[in-house]
């Protein structure tokens, strides 16, 4: 992947399909440009052994198609960067992902255009909410569509027009918060 | 926009404009493989492209929505067009093929056939 951001649009799809009703995307930079990306949702969870097997590029839940190469990717880019990666997943609770990233090792994939995934989230899944963070230096932003759907009602979440406007709400605030490209 | 309370002022207009959409009978849906390898090859940027169009053109009865993988993942990024029973898929897109869609396939109804899978298999 040429960006982190397509990683989390790559990996939010498996929450989609596991039915999660509230997907939770954070992103955290700390004082040593350690970056954090959290993916976190309320879907239908995995026991141990289904977890152990996200892991592996020759597994997926798909029945066309015997190889998943979301998760392996998302691991890889964050090990190449002598990072760590955790998935926790508890079956009927819902999954948290974890990758750290070192944003000064040469491996590091820049994290690109995040508020083009978030927005294009929102359009195509109309019924799940998303709450979008950016944390540096004590500072936040929080994009939160339960809060845009009591603004404007959820009819409108998914028009094009409305998505333009969120979608520039989020990369302002973004950049606002980092102050420089990751 | 910095905060949420412009959004809170488009949306009187915005809700005539979904109200005609609603009554849109002949929609068209327009399909963009999202799976790994269609997200690796540039859908995002294809499915942005898709919107930037129909939003400067005005066009009203499209939607735009994505897929898993469709199972030709050399020829990524794909996108099907479904405009009633009519199903068109088009292969390899890129940002100008997508210019190109919107004006001949969505606007005037033929559809863009050198773009298309059977010219590739």
């Amino acid at each position: 992947m040429e960006e982190l951001s397509l990683n989390i649009l790559d990996v939010v799809q498996n929450s989609i399909t596991a039915q999660a009703s509230l997907i939770e995307i954070e992103v955290d930079i700390d004082n040593h440009d350690f970056l954090t990306i959290t993916i976190k949702d309320n879907g239908n969870g995995m026991d141990e052994t289904a977890v152990k097997n996200a892991l592996n590029p020759f597994y997926t839940t798909k029945s066309e198609r015997n190889i998943g190469l979301g998760i392996p990717l998302f691991k890889q880019s964050a090990e190449l960067t002598g990072g760590v990666f955790d998935i926790k997943s508890e079956l009927n609770k819902g999954t948290v992902i974890k990758a750290v990233f070192d944003t000064n090792h040469i491996d590091y994939t820049p994290l690109g255009a995040v508020w083009d995934t978030v927005a294009l989230l929102i359009q195509m899944n109309g019924k799940i909410d998303f709450v979008y963070t950016v944390k540096k230096d004590n500072q936040k932003f929080v994009c939160d569509t339960r809060k845009i759907k009591n603004e404007i009602g959820d009819l409108l979440l998914t028009d094009i027009k409305t998505i333009q406007l969120i979608k520039q709400y989020i990369e302002e605030n973004h950049k606002q918060i980092l102050k420089r490209s990751y | 926009m910095k905060n949420l309370q412009e959004l809170q002022d488009i949306r009187d207009k915005m809700k005539t404009i979904v109200n005609t959409r609603e009554n849109h009978d002949d929609s068209v849906n327009i399909i963009v493989g999202m799976a790994t390898c269609g997200i690796a090859a540039g859908a995002r940027d294809i499915l942005n492209k898709f919107n930037e169009e129909i939003l400067k053109r005005d066009i009203h009865g499209v939607m735009v929505s994505q897929s898993g993988c469709m199972g030709n993942c050399q020829y990524e990024p794909m996108v099907q067009i479904i405009d009633g029973d009519k199903k068109t898929t088009y292969v390899c897109i890129t940002p100008e093929k997508v210019k190109k869609i919107v004006e001949q396939h969505i606007i005037k109804k033929i559809p863009v056939t050198e773009f298309t899978i059977d010219q590739v298999k």
